[in-house]
C-alpha cells in the first residue's frame, strides 16, 4: 500500500488523495490573452523527476502541496500551502520561479491553506 | 504456391533473407530524420518513402523497434468515436488497417470481432446513442443494442439484474478489431527499409540543433546527425523530447497498465469494453485474455505495476464474467501514455519550423498506427498541416477548440 502524508490528517493510504496538477503561476486573469489564458489551464511542465503538484485529501476536502519525484514513485514531501507560499523561492524545484505566492494559491481549486 | 513449396521441402536448403538487413553504417546526414522507432514512426517513414519519395530517412529508437507502448497496449482496433473530427480520422486509420496484410506482406493476425461498449446508467445510454448516431451519419457501422441483442453477441456475459450495475444496453460497433501489434512495426519496417530507409536502434536524440526558430539537426551519443526535418513521434516521452526543441505540451505522463491470462481455448468472440466499470477485456488468437483499465490515478514515468490497479479490475470483470475466477493471471504490465486534457492526439506542424509532432496518443494510439504515419508524411512532405489533421493541432489548445473524446476514447471516466 503507497502512502502519502497529509498535512492534516497524517499519513493515509494514497488511494484517499486526488492528484490536482502541477502547481502553475496563473496570469493576470484582466490582462492575459486567450492564448495566454490556454497556455496556463493545459500546457504543462511534466517533468520527468521531480514535481511540485496540488494534492486534494478527498474524504477531508484538504487541499496541499506535495512534492514527488515522477520517475521513482516517491512522495518527497507534503506541506500546507501556507508552508509553501513561505518558502516559495528558497524550494529548488525550478517551478514557477519569479511569481508571487498569492498567484500560485489563487490557482488552486478552492484551496484551504 | 503448394508447388514452390513442395520444391522448398525437397531441396533441403532452409536458408532465409533475414527479417531485416543487418544495420547500416551510422551517418551524420539525412534529409529526415524520425525519432521514436514505435508503429507510428515506422508508419511514417514508410508513407514518407512510398508516397513521397523521401527516401534519405533516418529511424532513431533509444530501444529497440516497436519495444516501447507499440508492444504495451492491448491491440484494440475501432472507429466508433464521439466527434465527427475524430471519427474521420479513426474510420480512415481502420480502412488502411483491413488492406494492411497485403500492402506489407505481412501477417497481421487481424481479425474483426465486435465491439461492445456497455452502458450501465442512462447518462452512459445517452453517449451510446450519440456516438451511434455520429458514427452512421459517417458511414462508421455502430449502433445502440439492448439486452436481448447483448446476449446473443456475448452469451458468455453476465447480463443478469443482480449485480452491482446492471448492463441496461451498448454500443455496438460490428468493425471493432484485434490485431498482432509488433508484426504492424515490423511490416512498416521491413518494407520502408526496402525503400531505402535507415533505422538504428539503441540510438536515443540526446538533443536538437535549432537556429532561428529552425530545426537543423538530431544530436545522438553517435554522433549529431545534420538534417532538414524532424519527426517526433516518442510516445511516453514526447514531452521529454519535445523540450530539446523548447516546446511545451498539453501533456500528462502516466502509466497505464494490462495484463493477459493463462491462454485457453476460445470461448469469448467479441471485445467488451465498460466506460462506467472501467475495464475492457478480449481473447486474443492465442487464447490469452486480455484486460485493462484506466490510467493511473498520478503523472509518472514509471512502469511499474499495483495491487490497486488488479484488485480494482477484477472487482468489476468478475461482475462481467464470473467464470474468470478460475482464471490465473500469466504477465502484468504498464506503457507510459501521453495523456491529453481532451483525450485526442496532438500532431502535425509545431511553431519550430521542420519540426513536426505526433504526440498526445494517451491510450489511443495503436489503432490510429496507418493512419498517423499516413497523414504525418504527409504533413512532413509538404510542410503543411493536413486537412484531416487539422483540427489535432498543437495550438487549438490555445484557441479553446479541444476535440472532446474523453466519452469515446478511454475507459477512465
Amino acid at each position: 500500500m503507497k502512502l502519502m502524508r497529509c498535512p492534516l490528517n497524517g499519513e493515509r493510504n494514497i488511494s484517499e488523495f486526488v492528484c490536482g496538477g502541477e502547481v502553475k503561476a496563473m496570469p493576470d486573469p484582466d490582462k492575459a490573452s486567450d492564448a495566454d489564458w490556454g497556455r496556463y489551464l493545459f500546457f504543462e511542465d511534466n517533468p520527468d523527476g521531480e514535481i511540485v503538484e496540488w494534492w486534494l485529501h478527498a474524504p477531508s476536502s484538504y487541499w496541499f502541496i506535495a512534492r514527488r519525484d515522477t520517475r521513482t514513485e516517491a512522495v518527497l514531501e507534503t506541506m500546507t500551502v501556507q508552508e509553501w507560499r513561505e518558502r516559495q523561492g528558497t524550494v529548488g524545484s525550478g517551478q514557477a520561479q519569479g511569481q508571487s505566492a498569492d498567484s500560485q494559491a489563487h490557482g488552486a481549486q478552492g484551496t484551504n491553506g | 504456391m503448394p508447388l514452390s513449396l513442395l520444391r522448398y521441402g525437397l531441396l533441403g536448403r532452409r536458408d532465409s533473407d533475414a527479417y531485416f538487413p543487418p544495420e547500416p553504417e551510422f551517418r551524420t546526414k539525412a534529409e529526415v530524420v524520425i525519432i521514436g522507432a514505435g508503429g507510428h514512426g515506422c508508419a511514417a517513414a514508410y508513407y514518407l518513402a512510398k508516397e513521397h519519395g523521401v527516401r534519405d530517412i533516418m529511424v532513431l529508437d533509444k530501444g529497440y523497434l516497436g519495444g516501447g507502448n507499440t508492444a504495451r497496449n492491448t491491440t484494440i482496433i475501432r472507429s466508433n468515436y464521439l466527434t465527427p473530427e475524430g471519427v474521420a480520422f479513426y474510420k480512415e486509420s481502420v480502412d488502411l488497417f483491413r488492406d494492411l496484410d497485403r500492402e506489407l506482406g505481412i501477417n497481421l493476425m487481424y481479425s474483426e470481432r465486435g465491439h461492445l461498449t456497455l452502458a450501465h446508467t442512462d447518462a452512459a445510454m445517452r453517449t451510446s446513442r450519440w456516438r451511434a448516431e455520429v458514427n452512421k451519419h459517417m458511414g462508421v457501422d455502430s449502433e445502440l443494442v439492448y439486452p436481448d441483442e447483448i446476449a446473443k453477441l456475448c452469451p458468455q456475459l453476465n447480463l443478469s439484474d443482480g449485480v452491482r450495475y446492471p448492463i441496461l444496453g451498448a454500443l455496438y460497433h460490428p468493425p471493432g478489431a484485434i490485431a498482432r501489434h509488433d508484426a504492424v512495426a515490423w511490416g512498416y519496417a521491413r518494407e520502408a527499409t526496402r525503400l531505402g530507409v535507415r533505422f538504428h536502434q539503441m540510438t536515443q536524440a540526446e538533443g536538437l540543433l535549432v537556429e532561428g526558430g529552425r530545426v537543423k539537426g538530431v544530436v545522438t551519443g553517435r554522433g549529431t546527425i545534420h538534417c532538414g526535418k524532424v519527426l517526433q513521434a516518442v510516445a511516453g516521452s514526447s514531452s521529454i523530447v519535445a523540450k530539446m526543441a523548447g516546446l511545451k505540451l498539453p501533456i500528462r505522463t502516466i502509466p497505464l497498465q494490462a495484463c493477459v491470462t493463462e491462454p485457453v481455448k476460445p470461448i469469448l468472440d467479441p471485445i467488451i469494453v465498460s466506460g462506467s466499470l472501467h475495464a475492457y477485456i478480449s481473447q486474443s488468437a492465442r487464447g490469452e485474455f486480455v484486460m485493462g483499465g484506466s490510467t493511473d490515478p498520478y503523472p509518472l514515468y514509471a512502469s511499474r505495476s499495483t495491487l490497486d490497479f488488479k484488485e480494482g479490475l477484477m472487482m468489476h470483470m468478475l461482475e462481467l464474467f464470473p467464470f474468470l475466477a478460475e482464471m490465473r493471471l500469466l504477465r502484468q504490465w504498464a506503457g507510459i501514455a501521453d495523456m491529453t486534457p481532451d483525450f485526442s492526439p496532438v500532431m502535425g506542424l509545431t511553431p519550430v519550423e521542420n519540426y513536426y509532432i505526433d504526440a498526445g496518443w494517451g491510450t489511443w494510439g495503436f489503432k490510429a498506427t496507418p493512419v498517423s504515419g499516413k497523414r504525418m508524411a504527409e504533413c512532413v512532405a509538404t510542410d503543411r498541416q493536413p486537412d484531416l489533421l487539422a483540427p489535432f493541432a498543437l495550438d487549438r489548445f490555445e484557441r479553446f477548440a479541444p476535440v472532446g473524446e474523453k466519452g469515446a476514447a478511454s475507459v477512465g471516466h
